[in-house]
């Protein structure tokens, strides 16, 4: 068994997601959750705060873009197939709303409290990512 | 300062995504590829930003103030109720279907082309329609 140079990357960068998260939790006093960052500024429900959201929403749109130049290739490799990724946005806008959560809030944030709601919305989307991998690669072949 | 600090987690929080590969589409669907070539970078992500977060919620909890003066967040009532399922149950399903989640679709929007921008624009339309949405899905259970 080897070990891939991905995971490493994979564990470091994760590491730094984690840092991002205790930083607006201890600091701002906020869970750092991607889709109710968003959320609150799109339906209204989160206007009263709506500098902090957009300055995180700032932050994170504008500043990866400078680390790409260090990296020989960044692709986000997404499907060609418009109709698939139009479909996906509908599907996770309206899932992490009902859900009040994704792969941050209750991913990264939920488990790391040991809440019951992260790790049961975790478990969830895992296993509708997984079979919807299996139909729409595998059986359908649409991406 | 609010906002200079969440601006800092936003950064670090894309950085962090980038650096793990999570804008790479096919790395998320190679997480979710269990039938396929499985790729478990994702979990290394996933370790290594529970890590740090996990530290920062022992210091919350105890602290109950964050440093700026706003109330750490209360545990939600462990309830798991009709809305997270169906909603992560979706988000899964679009997930899988596109390899983005909300925080990666944003930190990639800078060097991700027209599709990563459509991705953008379906998943805020998503969100708009979540709240009739979930009205809908309450008005069909009583009924």
């Amino acid at each position: 068994m080897t070990i891939d140079p991905d995971w490493i990357w994979g564990l470091f960068g994760g590491l730094i997601i984690g840092s991002a998260a205790a930083l607006y939790l201890l600091v701002n006093g906020r869970i750092m959750g991607a889709s109710g960052i968003v959320g609150g500024l799109v339906d209204g429900s989160g206007w009263s705060t709506w500098r902090e959201r957009l300055s995180f929403i700032v932050g994170l749109v504008a500043i990866p873009p400078f680390f790409v130049p260090f990296y020989s290739e960044v692709n986000t490799n997404l499907t060609g197939n418009l109709w698939a990724v139009i479909a996906a946005g509908l599907l996770v806008g309206v899932g992490t709303r009902l859900a009040n959560g994704c792969t941050s809030g209750h991913g990264v944030c939920g488990i790391s409290r040991l809440s019951p709601r992260g790790m049961a919305a975790t478990g969830f989307y895992l296993l509708a990512g997984g079979v919807s991998v299996l139909l729409f690669k595998h059986i359908l072949g649409v991406v | 300062m609010r906002n200079v600090f969440s601006f800092l987690s936003g950064a670090l929080f894309g950085t962090g995504l980038l650096v793990s590969g999570m804008v790479d589409t096919t790395k998320v669907q190679g997480w979710l590829d269990v039938f396929g070539a499985w790729d478990p970078t994702l979990a290394f992500v996933l370790g290594g930003a529970i890590l740090p977060m996990a530290i920062a919620w022992r210091i919350a909890e105890r602290r109950k103030v964050a440093v700026l003066g706003t109330a750490i967040p209360e545990r939600a009532a462990p309830k798991v109720g009709r809305n997270l399922i169906i909603g992560s149950l979706m988000f899964g399903a679009g997930w899988g279907l596109a390899g983005l989640c909300p925080g990666p679709a944003l930190a990639s929007i800078g060097f991700g082309g027209v599709g990563g921008a459509v991705f953008l624009v379906s998943m805020i339309a998503g969100m708009l329609a979540a709240p009739p949405i979930s009205q809908g899905i309450d008005r069909v259970a009583r009924a």
